[in-house]
């Protein structure tokens, strides 16, 4: 029992990282429909600017992280203006490759710059923040990733529901000529949204850092892992993307626990198959009803 | 006898069949016969044993990217599983071989049927999917493939991996590098015959009507769940080929090349050779397997300098960095990649020299 719970609260807090890491693919999807294969990059890329930041400028937290986010955040709008734009209208296999391209560039200079080494932060959290209850251990890595991801969350969803550019972003993926013709700037929501993605990116990189370490390949695979997580919640869904990479995390310490390690990295994708099967939008996604 | 053609002024085809040919002139037709001489005929004794090995890699990666690019630039149906395929071809051929011994000449076929099967397995999901989605379920046969490949031990020894027999043909053996050559590039050549052809038959034209818009080919009367299955198994038969030989030019085979890695890259050469042409996949094989010699040719003799080989300098970087770049500058500056900039070329001799 206490094996079942402490994996319990693993799967959760693993789960909440994969939702963390989803809610930029997600966004970048809903604004602009664009399939981001270099989101575990960009994140492995916030990861590397933080520990630039502290431990080779040794940059306090409080002003290494902002610091790094907005990198992050000019990043994405690079990126967007450099590459994505000039496809705008293009065939979705140009923009996904496009994405491809620019993951293996990605890849390419950390490993040039960084190695394929495991790099840690130095530790940066007070212990206190540790969490004992009975058996169950949660240690202040995952307590403050969690409540930063929750803090996250609730920004979004006010920013989507409240804030004029939230509410232009949703315009723009619901209808973009609708948009464009009541004057909405998409080519700005473009921007704004893949900037916003890039920043939450790096925000999740730097977070799954504190608790593997930071490595390349172990980020950019992770980034894929992202495909099953978004495709259980809905392609579409912010908050389904944290339902459902709780889902992928739950069931990837569950597979790991008690059937065999080597599984628990297949598994996702085994899931994800079978979603698509049954249920091809997800369990929140819009559904796309074809008319002819 | 009829009249030879040659570069018209402009269209002036009367019947559909003009419309179909494959040689637009006659022209066309002499230089590829020349073409295939001087490939049969001077390469394999002019060329040392390094460009062979070269070549012989460029006729193997251009059948898989031919299968793939009848998936992606004929049917529209974007696949990230195509090295899983190639890698399950490799391994249906290496276990025929070894444990149920079949001879090469069967063997490879046979190969490329068991991977027709399993592509068509992977793309059962196109039964409800498309666009984006299909493509993120090929993903996911992709890692499963993989895991399969690694973790089933009692068929694919696993991490062990299996050694091949040599290749012989009717008692003959045919084990070196110029051999192959032979072998490999008459598959080529049959295997882009094939595809061809049947893209000028009506199960081509189903299937570039399917990539223009699904819907209207399925109001025209074309089942279309059939036809994307046909054009995944088809894709996938090219790349079984391609693995089967691949695993024989190699002896032994490890499960360590198929990975997403290999899949991304055939997707580079179908773009980078152009999407919805045959000769163009050719073009793209030829493009990305020289890309990686030359740039393992540069890594030489950048390590033989010291002051850079001992900043750790090495090739994976340098690889993925001119990797992407060559994606990316295709998809800006020539999306229609290396087919587009060929007849660009070609057409500027068209009425060379009053090209008004």
């Amino acid at each position: 029992m206490e094996f079942f719970i402490q994996l319990l609260v693993n799967g959760l807090s693993i789960g909440f990282l994969y939702g963390l890491a989803a809610m930029g693919f997600v966004m970048i999807f809903k604004a602009s429909s664009v399939l981001n294969f270099a989101h575990g990059e960009l994140m492995a890329l916030g990861a590397f600017v933080f520990l630039v930041l502290i431990s080779w400028a040794g940059l306090p937290v409080y002003l290494a992280f902002p610091l790094a986010l907005i990198g992050c955040f000019i990043l994405g709008f690079v990126v967007e203006r450099l590459f994505l734009r000039p496809l705008i209208g293009e065939p979705l296999i140009y923009v996904i490759m496009l994405t491809v391209g620019l993951a293996s560039i990605f890849k390419g200079i950390m490993l040039f710059i960084w190695g394929g080494n495991l790099y840690t932060f130095p530790d940066f959290l007070p212990a206190g923040l540790a969490i004992h209850w009975g058996s169950v251990n949660i240690p202040p890595v995952y307590v403050v990733s969690i409540a930063i991801g929750l803090i996250f969350l609730m920004l979004f969803g006010l920013f989507f529901k409240y804030s004029s550019q939230g509410i232009y972003m949703r315009s723009v993926a619901d209808n973009q000529p609708a948009a464009l013709s009541l004057g909405v700037h998409v080519r700005k929501v473009f921007a704004l949204s893949w900037a916003i993605a890039a920043l939450v990116a790096g925000m999740s990189g730097i977070v799954l850092g504190t608790i593997n370490g930071i490595n390349v390949h172990d980020l950019s695979s992770i980034g894929l892992k992202v495909f099953p997580v978004v495709i259980l919640g809905g392609l579409d869904s912010i908050g389904g993307a944290v339902i459902g990479g709780i889902i992928i995390g739950l069931l990837e310490t569950f597979t790991g626990g008690y059937l065999s390690t080597s599984l628990r990295d297949v598994v996702p994708y085994m899931a994800l198959v079978f979603i698509l099967m049954v249920k091809p939008y997800g369990l929140f996604g819009l559904v796309e009803i074809e008319r002819v | 006898m009829r009249k030879l053609r040659f570069h018209p002024c402009g269209n002036f085809n009367e019947r559909y069949e003009q419309e179909l040919t494959i040689f637009e002139t006659d022209f066309g037709r002499a230089s590829l016969v020349v073409g295939l001489v001087i490939l049969f005929a001077v390469i394999p004794y002019a060329s040392g044993p390094y460009l062979l090995y070269v070549l012989n890699m460029v006729a193997i990666t251009a059948i898989a990217a031919i299968g793939l690019n009848i998936l992606i630039g004929f049917t529209g149906l974007l696949s990230l599983g195509h090295g899983a395929f190639f890698g399950v071809g490799a391994y249906a051929a290496a276990i025929l071989a070894t444990d149920a011994g079949f001879p090469f000449l069967l063997a490879v076929p046979s190969a490329g049927l068991i991977t027709a099967m399993v592509g068509t397995l992977f793309g059962l999901p196109s039964w409800r999917l498309k666009g984006l989605y299909l493509t993120i379920a090929t993903l996911a046969g992709q890692f499963i493939i993989e895991y399969l490949l690694v973790h089933w031990e009692g068929l694919t020894k696993g991490t062990m991996g299996i050694v091949l027999p040599g290749i012989s043909i009717f008692g003959m053996a045919l084990d070196s590098d110029r051999s192959f050559f032979y072998i490999a590039y008459i598959c080529l050549i049959v295997m882009t015959l094939l595809a061809v052809n049947l893209m000028r038959t009506s199960y081509g034209r189903a299937f570039i009507a399917i990539r223009d818009n699904d819907r209207a080919a399925e109001g025209m009367g074309i089942p279309i769940l059939s036809y994307k299955l046909l054009s995944f198994a088809i894709s996938s038969f090219y790349a079984g080929v391609a693995g089967a030989l691949w695993a024989y030019y190699m002896i032994s085979i490890t499960t360590e090349p198929f990975n997403l890695g290999l899949s991304v890259e055939y997707i580079a050469m179908v773009i980078i050779g152009g999407l919805g042409s045959i000769v163009g996949s050719i073009y793209g094989a030829l493009f990305i397997v020289g890309l990686n010699e030359g740039l393992r040719w540069l890594t030489g003799i950048l390590m033989s300098v010291d002051m850079l080989s001992s900043m750790g300098l090495s090739m994976a970087p340098l690889r993925e960095i001119a990797f992407g770049a060559a994606i990316v500058l295709f998809i800006l500056l020539e999306p229609r990649g290396l087919a587009e900039v060929w007849r660009i070329i070609r057409s500027n001799f068209r009425l060379w020299p009053f090209s008004y």
